[in-house]
């Protein structure tokens, strides 16, 4: 056995099923001694980024490990923004990278690359292969790593010879999760004092408490508190439960700010405080004492001060808090609420919000829906309705476009049964169009690629219209932008196209009753913003409600002519 | 208009894996969030495996707290010890260059002997010192020697030791028992298990 075959065989021994990535010269003894182990399936993205994205997907389906690879330089390179992207959104992620012999690292050969040099700063831990004894245990050690405590990326980078190398040691068996300690009594009382408490309270519930929803969801009810999902932690309490009031922050539900601002004290569990989410730091919560929970001790005191510090798993604090749950009335704050709730409006005209809408409304409780990055990224996270944790997959810490199709197509692998609906802008969709090929290859049925084509980037258009007095500036895509059908049609993959409301319903009906993989354009009028808004640098208080009324600009109706 | 106020100095002993680019890794942390390094000492430990970093960083409390903190996360850290919390010894070495002439020779000989410090290269206009000590000592020495004209200094960095046992480095760290071996370095047994204690925040 050589280094090579030590790897899947190790890969295999940790019940990796399937690999995403792209071969070349650094990489060849592990791709030969891949056809050695038809226990591992392989799938061939048409980047290496798609190969991260894809994994990524995967991962943020399934909570499991996802596993990309790539060749030498420019393949590794072209992992890096999917490695960013996982660690910013705390995604287990493994990354193998072959590298040119150990002799001439360090000599600027041919292909050569320091990646772990480059990747230091965006994943959790990574590591160069020296000697093949070595391999399996590090491989086994990155795959712990990748999944314990907050979880995120690790990346392995073995030389040539290390994969050609004879390796004559055990293949080591995965390593036990580690137990994670419990939060501290004490912890947990201050919290629930201050929750016994509170007139206003609310809770905050992130990204890192997605594999605690049902204690969430127990403890919200048991306190009787409204419950604030974050981008990153949608499903993680289902959107049909009277006490949701949506999303926070910059696009964030009105309901959810004004709670926030209003809030005596916030209860916040596994999520960071991005600045996105928080606006103008001093401006946020302003009334209220915060009581944190967090694995990451980093992230607690990271941003906001923290009355509470509750360092522990999101789903035993969930379950510790709710045993002590002695909810007070709070008439006055549920009517305050509501009344908040009453504002959330359903996007009336024609335009890229009711076009979302539409689509999404039409998903079920156990469909996955990605998202690409930009205005339809925003306008699906206010408008899809989720009941479940893990059924949305999107780019939150990073924000990479091009994130959308393979993340799409990699929940979709890991979940064959399920349908896999991507809701992708025109700019974001091209930056990774090219996986439709993987689509085609491996005649994957369940993905569902819906394209919001508003001609611009709009997000920064939306920006420019804003702040930078309409000067659009380097956004506009509608005379180059390709017949996106006829571009679906040279993959082989079925399209299809809708540019009024009217014509919506029966193409989204045709879309999604095609046997296939199959894709949907939306052709929707250029000018269409995100609303509500909390401008960069903006209190939550600041919202922008609803979208302006534009002098002299072509209203969405006007437009649609 | 206050005076802008000094930043206070911390001293950080850091306990990590002596592995390709964990000085890097380390030092990019500081720099990523800013924070400057003031002086930095790496050296080997009685433990094979293990390297052990005197790091100064200036920068108030919360800062330090949060670096420290992150720090805690990287897989290579063992152990970080704040030395503002605890009694310890440190020392610094310093060479000092200094101009002479036939006038001031004996005066400068003599404030280098109060000091205790050795001369370590003798020259026709100046004169090379060697002292070690903490850092008042270093200071007050150099700051003795400035007026007759300081030509060099090289300054290792600060290094520092708790005062007392190894109370201060838990079990995990070290097996009990007489010979306190520290455990593999990249055992195959998870980190968690013998992870280091967070400030007592929690
Ligand atoms: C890789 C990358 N480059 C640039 C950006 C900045 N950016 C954010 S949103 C956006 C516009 C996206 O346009 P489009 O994909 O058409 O979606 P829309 O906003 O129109 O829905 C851009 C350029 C980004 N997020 N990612």
């Amino acid at each position: 056995m050589n280094g090579a075959k030590a790897l899947w065989a190790t890969l295999a021994n940790h019940g990796i099923s399937t690999v995403f990535g792209y071969p070349g010269g650094a990489i060849m003894p592990v791709y030969d001694a891949l056809t050695f182990y038809p226990e591992v399936r392989h799938v061939l993205t048409r980047h290496e980024q798609g190969a991260a994205h894809a994994a990524e997907g995967w991962a943020k389906a399934t909570g499991e490990l996802g596993v990309c690879m790539a060749t030498s330089g420019p393949g590794a390179t072209n992992l890096v923004t999917g490695l960013a992207d996982a660690m910013l959104d705390s995604v287990p992620l493994l990354a193998i990278t072959g590298n040119v012999a150990s002799h001439l690292m360090g000599t600027d050969a041919f292909q050569e690359a320091d990646i772990t040099g480059i990747t230091l700063p965006i994943t959790k831990h990574n590591y160069v292969v020296r000697d093949v004894a070595e391999l399996p245990r590090i491989v086994a050690e990155a795959i712990r790593i990748a999944r314990s405590g907050r979880p995120g990326p690790v990346l392995v980078d073995i030389p040539k010879d290390i994969q050609l190398a004879p390796y004559h040691g055990d293949i080591p068996a995965p390593h036990a999760r580690p137990e994670i300690p419990a939060p501290s009594p004490e912890s947990i009382e201050r919290a629930c004092e201050l929750l016994r408490g509170a007139k206003k309270p609310v809770m905050m519930v992130g990204g890192g408490s997605l594999d605690a929803a049902a204690e969430i969801t127990a403890l919200a009810r048991a306190w009787d508190i409204p419950v604030i999902t974050t981008l990153m932690g949608l499903g993680t309490f289902p959107a049909s439960d009277p006490l949701w009031l949506g999303m926070p922050g910059m696009h964030g539900s009105v309901a959810a700010n004004r709670a926030i601002s209003e809030a005596d004290v916030l209860l916040g569990l596994g999520l960071r405080f991005d600045d996105r989410v928080t606006g103008r730091v001093s401006g946020f919560a302003p009334h209220a004492a915060i009581i944190h929970v967090d694995l990451d001790a980093a992230e607690i005191g990271k941003i906001v001060r923290t009355h509470v510090p509750v360092r522990g798993d999101a789903a035993q604090a969930a379950r510790l808090l709710a045993e002590g749950a002695q909810p007070p009335a709070r008439a006055e704050w549920r009517a305050q609420l509501d009344a908040w709730k009453a504002r959330t409006e359903t996007p009336s005209h024609w335009g890229a919000g009711s076009a979302v809408k539409a689509v999404v409304d039409r998903l079920r409780p156990d469909d996955l829906l990605s998202s690409d990055v930009g205005q339809h990224q925003m306008l699906a996270a206010q408008l899809a309705r989720f009941e479940k944790p893990r059924r949305w997959i999107n780019s939150g810490g990073l924000g990479t476009m091009g994130f959308g199709l393979p993340a799409a197509i990699g929940a979709g692998m890991a979940e064959p049964g399920v349908r896999s609906v991507v809701i992708a802008g025109d700019g974001g969709f091209q930056m990774t169009a090219q996986e439709l090929a993987t689509l085609k290859m491996y005649d994957i049925r369940n993905v569902k690629i819906c394209i919001i084509n508003n001609s611009y980037l709009g997000m920064v258009r939306q920006w420019q219209e804003l702040f930078h007095e309409k000067r659009y500036s380097e956004v506009w895509l509608g005379d180059s932008n390709p017949d996106f059908v006829k571009l679906a049609d040279a993959y082989d993959v079925p399209a299809y196209r809708a540019s009024t409301a009217e014509e919506l319903p029966g193409a989204i009906d045709a879309w999604l009753a095609d046997p296939r993989s199959a894709l949907l354009e939306v052709v929707v009028p250029h000018e269409h913003g995100v609303f509500p808004m909390v401008p960069a640098g903006a209190a939550l208080s600041e919202m922008i409600e609803t979208e302006p009324a534009r002098p002299g600009a072509p209203t969405p109706e006007a437009s649609e002519a | 208009m206050t005076p802008e106020q000094p930043t206070p100095d911390h001293l950080l002993s850091i306990l990590v894996r002596d592995e390709p680019r964990v000085l890097t890794r380390i030092t990019a942390l500081f720099g990523r969030r800013g924070y400057n390094i003031k002086s930095l000492s790496v050296g080997t430990t009685e433990h094979p495996g293990v390297s052990r970093m005197t790091i100064v960083v200036s920068g108030d409390r919360g800062v330090v707290e949060q670096a420290m903190r992150q720090l805690e996360k990287l897989h290579d850290v063992v152990k970080i010890i704040d030395h503002s919390l605890e009694k310890y010894v440190d020392r610094e070495l310093v060479l000092v260059k200094v101009a002479i002439n036939p006038e001031t020779r004996v005066e400068v000989r003599q404030i280098a002997e109060d000091f205790r410090s050795r001369i370590v290269d003798v020259g026709r206009h100046a004169l090379t010192f060697e002292v070690t000590g903490d850092e008042g000592k270093i200071t007050a020495f150099i700051e003795q020697l400035r007026p007759f004209g300081i030509l060099e200094t090289m300054r290792t960095g600060r290094i520092a030791l708790t005062r007392g046992s190894n109370a201060d480095i838990p079990a995990h760290v070290y097996h009990p028992g007489e010979t306190q071996t520290l455990q593999p370095v990249l055992s195959a047994e998870p980190r968690e298990e013998r992870a280091r204690e967070v400030p007592n925040l929690f």
